[in-house]
């Protein structure tokens, strides 16, 4: 199949698509390194399974206080890992409220009222962010 | 552009999209569950911190019981997993014919991998650890 002659411009839709499969991808990775980073730092022996996954999608102190790992303020509560986590809820906000926008739109369709819910969802997509940057600066 | 027939739920089910259309409900489904999980358990986490409140201790205590985290467990697998197949296909358009056969190779790693999670997760539980 050869390509178009014309290609279509860089619309919002067309941007949000590739910005779902980047951060799902960034999401993984981030995952990964996260629980990478759990398993040098402990985990091993020293927490169980569900610990070990809110390591992994959430390195924050609150996650690791109630396991055995010695450091926890050392290892855990440094710019590094408040960086690593912002970048976490970032992508992970940003790619569920995009999700949530194409399935409401398969659902209302082209009316009047899609601004609107565009706009609603906009402030819900600021609204979690901002929690949840709070949370994590605040821990 | 939208359709003007409205197709019941109910009657929608009777297309036998098999494998496929399964596939794209539940990465639909899980998506949106993952989406309240995480978005009520920031909210519940910022009430905790701020305000000492109970509504945001006794949320976090029904995520932390392992019965919801072997559901929520599914959804964040079955939503990565399926999700790499879809980047995959996206990035190599040409190996769209093989959708039969990447779908097999999913569910192959999805089932071990959760059957796994939950072998962890319902033997602590029940032991109490």
């Amino acid at each position: 199949m050869k390509a178009r002659m014309v290609q279509p411009g860089l619309t919002f839709e067309y941007s949000m698509w590739i910005f779902t499969r980047f951060s799902g991808a960034a999401l993984i990775l981030l995952g990964l390194f996260g629980m990478t980073s759990a398993l040098a730092m402990g985990a091993r022996t020293q927490m169980d399974l569900p610990a070990v996954l809110r390591w992994t999608f959430f390195p924050n102190p609150n996650h690791v206080v109630n396991t055995n790992i010695p450091d926890v303020t050392l290892g855990w509560a440094n710019a590094f890992w408040q960086i690593m986590q912002i970048l976490i809820v970032f992508f992970g906000i940003s790619h569920g409220v995009n999700g949530l926008r194409m399935v409401a739109e398969d659902f209302t369709g082209r009316t009047f009222s899609r601004p609107l819910l565009r706009g609603t969802l906009f402030m819900v997509w600021i609204f979690l962010l901002m929690v949840s940057v709070y949370v994590i600066l605040a821990s | 552009m939208t359709s003007s027939r409205k197709v019941g739920f109910l009657q929608g089910l009777r297309y036998q999209g098999g494998s496929p259309m399964l596939a794209w409900m539940l990465h639909r489904v899980t998506g949106v569950g993952i989406l309240l999980f995480v978005g009520l358990h920031v909210i519940a986490s910022f009430l905790m911190q701020q305000f000492g409140s109970d509504f945001g201790t006794n949320m976090n205590i029904v995520y932390e019981s392992w019965a919801f985290q072997v559901i929520i467990s599914f959804f964040v697998i079955f939503h990565a997993l399926n999700g790499l197949r879809i980047l995959a296909l996206d990035i190599w358009p040409q190996l769209q014919k093989y959708q039969h056969e990447a779908l097999w190779l999913e569910w192959i790693v999805i089932l071990p991998v959760y059957g796994l999670a939950v072998y962890f997760l319902v033997s602590t539980g029940l032991t109490g650890t």
